[in-house]
């Protein structure tokens, strides 16, 4: 390794087991300077961040939580391709620092140990210490570094401490000699290696990194043999074969091996080094677990915490999008007083301050929902309410994981799709982010309260449920339905494949830290203006564009404008298509200029109807209009029953949402996704509709 | 022959093997599962499913029909 002067910049990998603090130590070592993009074809996110010990820069690299570099897709296969350096798009790090939770060796370990084999400059950061001796525990750390060979560093991250004791390290660990490290494995298993590293470098004439040619033989899931290394062949994948056959006949099979090996080494490392009393002592967060994972307690609290999840946002919500509104009228009223009236004003107001508008009524909901999240994540009660919901997820085929990222979406998709980062399994997180979308989030509500409220009779069924509630449930009945429905047909076709495991560490509990918690939830919350709030600002102007031009002359008032303009002749277009759904041109031009944000249809149904664009929902003179719309030219009635339901419907499973069609291809880093999100969405809510009217029509006769 | 998914809770043992080699159960064995480890049933979930061990120190929850790959040996 050349000595670099102190000006280069050195590259530092951080890798360590989830849970462990780690992204509260990238938070504390990098500040505010961090960089987050992508790694080409997978969905890993790829975070850089700056850093700096007495003018020697740093550029650390923070790779996803793992409790083992054995990877067995795409996604895995990242830490370890940046690790050896074979990533372009990331320098190779000229040494990796691993985070190990001190009240937790023996697992955190495993992972030290594959990291060791790599061979490259390591500095070990002991965090949690505080933990390990509330618990009653001692560790020997002197003990463990000379063991170890490499700088172990005490810190506490959540408290900065220890922070320049570790850059230090890390600089100096550089300066010295590394020695070749010492395999855990036994005699056979290592002869084997060396012979599969002369055959691929007979085969490719470059050698693979012996760490890859370990992997290899270890990797009996088939992923790395199968794409996972470009290079292998079936020369390669022969030799495998034999010697997994020869090592199992010999006592030591794949992939047993590995964990047996690695767990023997660490027995042997911590044996006495790690001094425990011989019972565990009932820790408070033992205690607080048996009433959180109770059969009874576990569930109410549980099912507290989520209504309470709910409330938190419609309470946040409802205030702040009534603040934006008001902030909007302003705005408006100002522009118009100042600039004549014209296409100008028309953009700025109908198309700019609306499209501000649009992005920003977002924001309450999404920063509530994140902190919430950021909140549960960060004490670690996000791995019970996975182990609670489990039994539910894996009837209809994803797992407890999924659960909270789902509910979420019942508030706004945006942050529940973002929030399904948490699923480790691709296929999993990749379905589960395709029917996010279908749980009726609250743009949809106003749509279902202004149909419900004018046309559905506020009678009585069934003792105390009155229809129009019940029609309310239904409409968020049928979204999840058609979820389960579309969760099994995904599985069964284009993201077949084995039932991923659910092994699932429950972390112990501890009080979030505000620091973390809060960055989070800015992160997250400005990532979505970033990306999403560009496409809706834009899209929005588009629809103004579309409901401006072409200008009619002729026209006394707005509702005629409308009906010569693009949008209107748009809807006017598609009548036919629509029509089978009960619908006339009006409703069609609505659903038209709803697609990039259904909020938008209240206001656009307004304006059809000529009474503006500031009614809302509990207008009753918009229930009035509706009520009293025919078809034209006729005295035969537009609204009825069924054409209510059909348009609910549609509303309940259309994809009409820029921003989560944004956030979708964000989350799995390719346009694939919200282009089949978009379709199939909007197809099943075509045949939805069609089939509630033509059958609701039957009934109504 | 028992396995870990027919424990009750309380009861403690040790692990004897972990069956298969797919991705199930290279992952029970990376959490720690390897032959001879102590574990001891804290808990199931309210539903019947998944299941909660203490290993190594930690906290690990697996579904039944995971910790059936499981055979183990009980002590208490």
């Amino acid at each position: 390794m050349p000595a670099k002067s102190s000006s280069q910049t050195l590259t530092v990998a951080l890798i360590g087991n989830p849970n462990t603090g780690k992204s509260t130590l990238f938070s504390a070592l990098c500040g505010v300077r961090q960089r987050t993009g992508n790694y080409p074809g997978v969905t890993v996110e790829r975070k850089l961040g700056r850093a700096e010990f007495h003018h020697q820069p740093f550029t650390i690299v923070d790779l996803p939580g793992s409790y083992s570099l054995a990877p067995r897709s795409p996604d895995e296969m990242i830490a370890v391709d940046v690790l050896l350096g074979r990533l372009n798009v990331v320098d190779e790090p000229d040494a990796i620092l691993c985070i190990v939770d001190a009240s937790n060796l023996e697992r955190n370990l495993y992972l030290v140990s594959q990291v060791l084999e790599l061979g490259k400059p390591t500095v070990i950061a002991l965090n949690m210490v505080d933990v390990a001796r509330d618990r009653g525990m001692t560790i020997d750390v002197d003990m463990l570094r000379k063991r170890l060979h490499v700088p172990v560093i005490e810190i506490q991250a959540n408290r900065k401490w220890g922070l320049e004791e570790l850059k230090q390290a890390l600089v100096e660990t550089l300066k010295v000699k590394q020695t070749p490290p010492e395999s855990p494995f036994p005699e056979p298993f290592q002869a084997e290696v060396t012979k599969l590293e002369t055959h691929c470098e007979q085969e490719f004439g470059t050698p693979l990194p012996r760490y890859l040619v370990e992997r290899l033989l270890l990797d009996t899931s088939g992923y790395l043999s199968h794409g996972g290394v470009r290079e292998i062949n079936d020369s390669i994948q022969t030799a495998i074969s034999a010697a997994r056959q020869r090592l199992a006949s010999a006592g030591t099979p794949v992939p047993a091996v590995e964990a047996m090996a690695r767990y023997q080494w660490i027995g042997k490392l911590l044996d006495g080094v790690v001094q425990r009393p011989s019972s565990r002592p009932r820790s408070f967060s033992d205690q607080l677990d048996r009433v959180l994972t109770h059969w009874l307690w576990g569930t109410a609290v549980f099912a507290l915490l989520m209504v309470f999840l709910f409330q938190a946002v419609f309470w946040i919500a409802g205030p702040a999008s009534d603040l934006i509104d008001w902030l909007k009228t302003h705005a408006s009223n100002l522009v118009a007083a100042h600039l004549a009236e014209g296409a100008l004003q028309s953009l700025i107001i109908n198309g700019a301050i609306e499209g501000v508008g649009g992005v920003i009524v977002f924001l309450p909901q999404i920063f509530v929902l994140f902190l919430f999240i950021a909140i549960l994540e960060d004490c670690g009660y996000m791995s019970r309410a996975a182990y609670l919901m489990d039994r539910l997820m894996s009837r209809v085929g994803l797992s407890g994981k999924s659960f909270i990222p789902l509910l979420s979406s019942f508030a706004c998709a945006v942050p529940g799709i973002m929030s399904a980062r948490v699923i480790e399994n691709p296929r999993d997180r990749l379905i589960t982010i395709l029917v996010a979308p279908l749980m009726s989030c609250s743009a949809r509500l106003p749509v279902y309260t202004l149909l419900i409220g004018a046309f559905i009779p506020s009678q009585r069924v069934i003792g105390v449920f009155g229809l129009q509630g019940l029609t309310m449930f239904a409409m968020y009945t049928i979204g999840i339905v058609t979820a389960v429905f579309v969760t099994l047909v995904l599985r069964r076709t284009i993201l077949k494949g084995a039932t991923p495991p659910f092994v699932m560490e429950l972390p112990s509990y501890k009080i979030p830290g505000l620091g973390i918690v809060l960055y989070r939830m800015f992160d997250r919350g400005w990532a979505f203006v970033r990306r999403a709030g560009t496409l809706i600002f834009a899209v929005t102007i588009l629809v103004w564009a579309a409901a401006y031009y072409p200008r009619y002359e002729a026209a006394t008032n707005p509702s005629e404008q409308l009906r010569h303009s693009f949008l209107g002749q748009a809807g006017q277009f598609v009548e036919p298509a629509v029509r089978p759904l009960g619908w006339d041109w009006k409703i069609g031009c609505a659903a038209i200029a709803s697609f990039p944000a259904r909020e938008v249809v209240i206001a656009t149904l307004g304006v059809i109807y000529n009474l503006g664009e500031d009614e809302d929902e509990q207008s009753e003179t918009l229930r009035e209009t509706l009520r009293s719309a025919t078809w034209e030219g006729t005295d035969r009635k537009v609204f009825n029953i069924p054409v209510a339901l059909s348009i609910m419907v549609f509303f309940a499973l259309c994809a009409q949402c820029s921003s989560t069609l944004a956030v979708i291809k964000r989350e799995t880093n390719s346009w694939r996704w919200p282009a089949f999100t978009f379709a199939y969405m909007t197809g099943l809510a075509y045949v939805a509709a069609f089939l509630t009217f033509q059958i609701g029509s039957l009934f109504v006769g | 022959m028992t396995v870990l998914a027919d424990t009750k809770v309380g009861q403690s043992g040790r692990v004897l093997q972990v069956e298969g080699m797919d991705d199930v159960a290279i992952r029970l064995l990376e959490m720690g599962l390897t032959p001879g480890v102590e574990f001891e049933l804290i808990g199931i979930a309210p539903l019947g499913d998944p299941i909660e061990i203490a290993i190594r120190g930690y906290r690990l929850s697996l579904r039944k029909s995971e910790a059936a790959r499981v055979t183990i040996e009980l002590t208490a």
